[in-house]
């Protein structure tokens, strides 16, 4: 896939975001469609390439009245849809379609229509795990980060100074959940949920969706929107139990997925305008600073606490607000693509100046699997 | 309280249940590499040969890394700890560390651990660890 060859010309996020008792889960992926369609001037007979997650293609395919040539159910975890950015590229690519319709929509909070989370008591997973009084992600998630805070001699004060920075980039967005400014010893105060982990450094529960409209590069130009370029991408998968992660310190899949995208991309980490790491928890920054190469190991605390990708820093990070501020569904990794495509569009509530190379990290799972996308304002 | 969810054992990993249930935690080893691994599989994870055999580990491990749930879970009775273990041989697991206070001063990454076993059903029983060389 040539660099640029493929554009993002539709992109936009459910009318409401937050608490959407009123809507199931499969009408979110429809409200985010439409806007989407909305913003590209498509009619959904338009569309013969539909990818999505948490939802079977099958179902979204029905439910918007789309008759695709191509489907792609790639479900991964919240990293599913930049795996399916980059597939649905490379299918356009190959001729298999010529415009896809990438959508999220969970009812993460109210689970109006929301499909029921179970564990395979027969699986790796339900034999070896499960019986260990794990409860969700916040259970799992989060066990690696005490190897990494000795390993490196890191704080849990440096660990809460994340989620403060991201609230300095959610209180500049009116449709971030949570805007208030907090202070290091908020996060260490507030509720402790599984130690080290306190409440202000878990992502939110909400409801929400974000849909992707992606066409050729040669026919971007016949949509109303700037077109945001996919200049690189990158996908891997790890293990599906996070005690069988090979280093708790460094995730491969992270690894892998962000070597592919900015090797593909044919650029530089100095050429990275604007960052986007998937945060589900406070310690994901710190791995994908690091994983992806901005940082060396172990330095990434620092860098954050040193204010290098708070506003006015020199490498922006989840400007958004993140999944700790903004907003987290449950597979955030649609609000990452969507603020990355209004950065390079240029007009996201907090925006970065001249945005020309955006990079967005997605992880799924619990580290098991990852997702890169490098975005660009042009094509090379 | 609920009681904690039970595994449901595949023919690939009856031979660890059944370890469990007479008190000794198996492992696999390669022949041709030599590898040690876990979770169970009829073949080698690093070089793929399905000649492996199933031995008794030594059941000693140190902490590798850990969590303390603040909330109830089925089975369990908050905080106590969700941790992974890295055994002597190898592999890690995931585990709970019982027998030391649920807290950080008792739960010190890389301290000592052994394997005990709690029967939770006729077929099933857990493998915890708990801080090596207490008499039981």
């Amino acid at each position: 896939m040539k660099p640029g060859s493929i554009a993002i010309v539709g992109a936009a996020e459910t009318t409401e975001l937050g608490v959407i008792p009123h809507m199931s889960q499969i009408q979110l992926h429809a409200d985010c469609a439409w806007n989407a369609l909305r913003d590209t001037g498509l009619k959904a007979a338009d569309i013969d390439g539909l990818a999505c997650a948490g939802e079977m293609p099958t179902n979204v395919a029905h439910y918007l009245g789309i008759v695709p040539k191509w489907v792609d159910g790639t479900a991964v975890g919240g990293c599913s849809f930049m795996l399916h950015v980059r597939h649905a590229a490379a299918a356009i690519s190959a001729g298999l379609c010529k415009t896809v319709l990438i959508t999220h929509g969970e009812s993460g909070r109210s689970r109006i229509g929301a499909i029921p989370r179970t564990i395979v008591p027969a699986s790796l997973h339900g034999q070896f795990e499960a019986p260990y009084g794990i409860l969700g992600p916040p259970t799992m998630f989060t066990i690696p980060v005490l190897r990494y805070l000795k390993t490196y001699g890191n704080t849990q004060e440096q660990l809460a100074m994340v989620a403060v920075v991201q609230r300095e980039w959610a209180a500049k967005n009116p449709r971030a959940m949570m805007r208030d400014p907090i202070t290091v010893d908020d996060v260490l105060n507030s509720k402790m949920i599984a130690y080290p982990f306190r409440l202000l450094m878990c992502c939110l529960v909400t409801d929400g969706g974000g849909a992707l409209i992606l066409t050729s590069a040669d026919r971007a130009k016949d949509f109303p929107q700037k077109p945001v370029f996919i200049l690189g991408t990158g996908e891997s998968v790890e293990t599906p139990m996070i005690s069988q992660m090979a280093d708790f310190t460094s995730s491969r899949a992270f690894r892998v997925a962000g070597k592919q995208a900015l090797d593909s991309a044919g650029i530089r980490h100095a050429d990275v305008d604007h960052l986007m790491i998937y945060d589900a928890f406070a310690h994901l920054p710190l791995y994908g600073l690091e994983d992806l190469g901005f940082v060396g190991r172990g330095e990434a605390a620092a860098f954050i606490a040193e204010r290098n990708t708070a506003p006015g820093g020199k490498l922006p990070l989840n400007t958004n607000g993140g999944g700790l501020s903004y907003t987290h569904t449950g597979m955030y990794g649609m609000f990452a693509l969507q603020e990355t495509v209004r950065q390079v569009r240029g007009t996201a509530a907090a925006q970065v100046k001249g945005v020309q190379v955006a990079v967005c990290h997605g992880v799924g799972g619990m580290f098991g699997a990852s997702g890169t996308i490098v975005m660009g304002d042009r094509q090379p | 309280m609920t009681e904690r969810p039970l595994p449901a054992i595949t023919p690939e990993t009856r031979h660890f249940w059944e370890g469990a249930r007479s008190g000794e935690l198996r492992l696999q080893r390669c022949a041709p590499c030599r590898h040690v691994y876990f979770p169970p599989r009829p073949f080698c994870p690093q070089c793929g040969s399905p000649d492996v055999t199933v031995f008794r580990a030594s059941g000693r491990a140190t902490l590798y890394s850990y969590v303390i749930h603040h909330r109830p879970a089925p089975g369990f009775m908050p905080p106590y700890s969700i941790a992974v273990v890295q055994l002597e041989e190898g592999p890690r697991m995931m585990t709970n560390i019982v027998d030391t206070p649920q807290t950080p001063e008792g739960l010190q990454l890389d301290m000592a651990l052994e394997v005990v076993f709690e029967r939770i059903s006729e077929d099933i029983s857990l493998p915890l660890f708990r801080p090596a060389g207490r008499a039981a």
